[in-house]
């Protein structure tokens, strides 16, 4: 007996953002990467082919970061201390394109002549984040953003507090943002509506709606994109921007991942139990909606990727 | 899908003789289908009528109970198809499977059964074992059978091996795995004798769903489907529509589903697992036992089967973090999960020790619960009575979120002879305030 597959039917969908620009376009990357453009809830090829599928970006930063896990840095090694070097390797890695962080350590000439170097090094598009400081994120954004302008870089992270600079230097230079709120439908929607009556191009804004790592909170940050993919695809124009979120930050930060020792033996071997927490905590983003999830070992991106490219092509 | 008050009217007698107890056929529709009321208590409902009210009733996913001696597993009775429409109830199912064949069968089920993690003040274990019948599955059946107490899944196509071996499981409910089109007859007699759970798999939905129905009339009411699905994204979508179907009350898929992790390599086991454990499936099938990957599968699924209309909370009280000394400081949050966890997480994760009073705001963030008059100079004072924390320190020490500065003053007042200092807003600055600001 044939069954009749029931099927949704969505007024909406998600914007295609793009990011990077190749020399044709005003920029020096040699290739672009384009996310969103979704139709139906993630991966139900039975509705609608998924049209672009996530990215995953490496984060590098731009000095040796002292407080990584071990194991992130053993795997690294000194390219660590090299922004352009690590930058080559997360792209050897798999990365589709790359974050770099930059510190509160760096004066607005070191954070220019990290980003050029990282330009300089791949042809990957870039995803720049100021340390988290507003003064010093301004500053430091700013700077770049006119360093490296018509790149298409994604500039971030746009908080509500802080938000007017980098979005107006990201608009001046031809850039993207990325509009972070705290794991909430509104708070998110409220930001994007802030960034887009400033005049902020819609194809130009990534939402960012943050995440918990597994067993720190993950399952709000799931729900909430799910409920952000749902409202963007009833036609909500507010929430349909693609979705980035951290998985990489947030798993290690975790004591399963960073720490080795006086923990207990039912958590297994260390450097397996590091790499599921951030695979793990990335795969339930995917399936909740993320377009680029963001990560830090090149073990857990090879298993991403493989597990996005079974999902595109069911 | 349950019948509406209208819907269920139309089956009354509509006669409004009052014995239910209600005005009205109306009125007692209403209560029936907002459940409060029970069928019975109308003499007059027709047979066939009361047939109709029964099936609507009945769950959408059907519930499945594994059980041996003292342990159960139950799965099915779903009714959403996203966790923030209302919740996920039952846990799926996590078992090992082993080999009839392994020389070491005893000897590999006896360290799984010992293995047990704990996660927020919870314990988790595996929930059971699947004995593939590549050897003698009933000489299997024993040697596990005495090493553990939880529920198993029999793995054969082989009807006398699975008699027999069943008869040595009496009182238990035990899954065979798995009926199809060419041995269903065979194997639901078995199961209708022993009365267990029967797998059902078949290539496509659609011979699923006939070959449920076949199965029915044979008296076997308990189910679990094995969906095929030749990768993730074609499993994903198989078990997508299964639920739709289910929750649209198409009976013939109305049960739980059985999910083998690795069925396409070792190397891809979590990630299988773990969408299988996000995406609908009942039962989670894993081969390795590895607790580094099974401890963050019992995480992910405690994650996603918490309700989230009532999030978790955690008991007021102090917390040692990184062992404190008496001169360590005094750090105050609330009781809101997720701001616990991002407080502690900070802290653990910078190395340096501190006492943490986690104060009883009714589960709320600091901001909301300050909005809310939960979390004032006046409840912070009392946690810190209330937990002699004044005895456990030398240094009298404390820090306020940023978000809650303004109540510094207050703070001081409420409770003279302490420092009070305003921390950063958000968790993630702590190890840096604490590194810089306290010494």
């Amino acid at each position: 007996m044939p069954i009749e597959i029931p099927k949704d039917k969505w007024p909406g969908s998600i914007r295609t953002v793009t990011i990077g620009a190749t020399s044709a376009e005003g920029g020096t990357r040699a290739k672009t990467v384009t996310v969103g453009g979704g139709t139906t809830m993630p991966y139900l090829h039975f509705e609608a082919p998924t049209p672009n599928k996530p990215a995953i970006a490496i984060e590098i930063k731009s000095r040796k970061p002292e407080d990584w896990s071990p194991l992130l840095a053993e795997v690294w090694g000194a390219a660590m201390a090299d922004p352009a070097q690590w930058a080559k390797k997360a792209e050897e890695a798999g990365a589709d394109l790359l974050v770099l962080a930059l510190t509160v350590e760096d004066s607005p000439e070191d954070a220019v002549k990290a980003v050029k170097s990282v330009l300089g090094a791949t042809g990957l598009p870039l995803i720049v984040w100021g340390p988290g400081q507003a003064e010093k994120d301004n500053e430091l954004l700013v700077a770049v953003a006119e360093a490296a302008k018509g790149e298409r870089l994604v500039l971030g992270i746009c908080e509500d507090k802080n938000y007017r600079t980098i979005v107006a230097t990201a608009m001046a230079n031809g850039h993207l943002v990325q509009a972070r709120a705290p794991m909430d439908v509104n708070l998110s929607k409220q930001l994007n509506i802030l960034i887009s009556d400033m005049g902020m191009p819609k194809d130009r804004i990534l939402m960012d709606p943050t995440t918990g790592a597994l067993g720190y909170g993950m399952e709000y940050g799931y729900s909430v994109m799910e409920r952000l993919r749902l409202a963007a695809l009833q036609g909500d124009a507010m929430t349909q921007f693609p979705m980035i979120v951290t998985p990489g930050f947030e798993a290690w930060k975790t004591k399963e991942a960073k720490v080795g020792e006086g923990i207990p033996e039912a958590w297994g071997d260390w450097k397996a139990r590091a790499i599921h927490w951030e695979t793990l905590t990335a795969l339930a983003l995917v399936e909740s909606g993320a377009d680029i999830v963001v990560l830090r070992h090149p073990e857990s991106v090879k298993r991403v990727k493989d597990a996005i490219g079974e999902l595109v092509v069911a | 899908m349950a019948l509406s008050g209208i819907q269920i009217y139309k089956l009354l007698p509509q006669t409004n003789c009052k014995e239910c107890g209600f005005p009205t056929c109306l009125a007692f529709a209403m209560k029936l289908a907002a459940k409060q009321v029970e069928l019975g208590a109308c003499p007059y409902v027709s047979e066939e009528s009361k047939k109709q009210l029964a099936e609507s009733a009945a769950p959408p996913i059907r519930l499945v109970t594994l059980k041996a001696d003292g342990n159960e597993v139950k799965v099915g009775n779903e009714v959403v198809m996203y966790r923030h429409e209302k919740t996920f109830y039952n846990k799926p199912g996590l078992f090992l499977r082993v080999k009839a064949s392994d020389p070491d069968l005893a000897k590999k089920v006896t360290q799984a059964d010992a293995y047990k993690v704990n996660y927020v003040g919870m314990d988790f274990s595996l929930n059971g074992y699947a004995i593939e019948a590549d050897g003698d599955l009933t000489a299997a059946v024993k040697t596990v059978r005495e090493v553990t107490k939880r529920p198993l899944i029999l793995i054969s196509n082989d009807a006398a091996a699975l008699d027999s071996s069943l008869s040595l499981l009496a009182g238990e409910t035990a899954l065979i795995y798995a009926a199809s089109e060419s041995n269903y007859e065979s194997l639901a007699e078995v199961a209708k004798k022993h009365k267990a759970v029967l797998a059902v798999k078949a290539d496509t939905l659609d011979a699923l769903a006939d070959l449920t129905q076949k199965i029915q009339t044979k008296g076997v009411e308990d189910m679990v489907l094995d969906l095929g699905g030749k990768n993730l994204g074609d499993w994903l979508m198989r078990s997508t529509q299964v639920r739709r179907l289910a929750l649209k009350n198409f009976r013939p898929l109305g049960y739980p589903v059985i999910f083998f992790a690795a069925q396409n390599g070792v190397e891809k086991e979590a990630v299988y697992a773990a969408q299988a454990i996000a995406k609908y499936a009942g039962f989670v099938v894993i081969d390795t036992f590895a607790p580094e990957m099974i401890y963050p599968l019992l995480v992910l699924r405690e994650n996603l089967y918490t309700d989230p209309q009532k999030p978790i909370q955690v008991q007021p009280g102090v917390y040692e973090i990184n062992s404190p000394k008496p001169e360590s400081p005094v750090l105050v949050t609330t009781n809101f999960s997720i701001t616990y966890f991002a407080v502690a997480n900070e802290v653990e994760g910078s190395g340096l020790p501190a006492w943490l009073v986690v104060t009883d705001a009714e589960g709320m963030s600091v901001l909301t619960a300050w909005a809310a008059g939960k979390f004032d100079a006046e409840r912070i004072a009392k946690a810190i009575k209330g937990f002699n924390v004044a005895d456990k320190v030398s240094k009298k020490r404390l820090v306020l979120p940023g978000h809650v500065a303004v109540l510094s003053g207050e703070v001081e007042e409420e409770l003279p002879g302490w420092e009070v200092r305003v921390g950063p807003r958000e968790a993630v600055d702590l190890p840096a305030f604490m590194k810089q600001a306290l010494n």
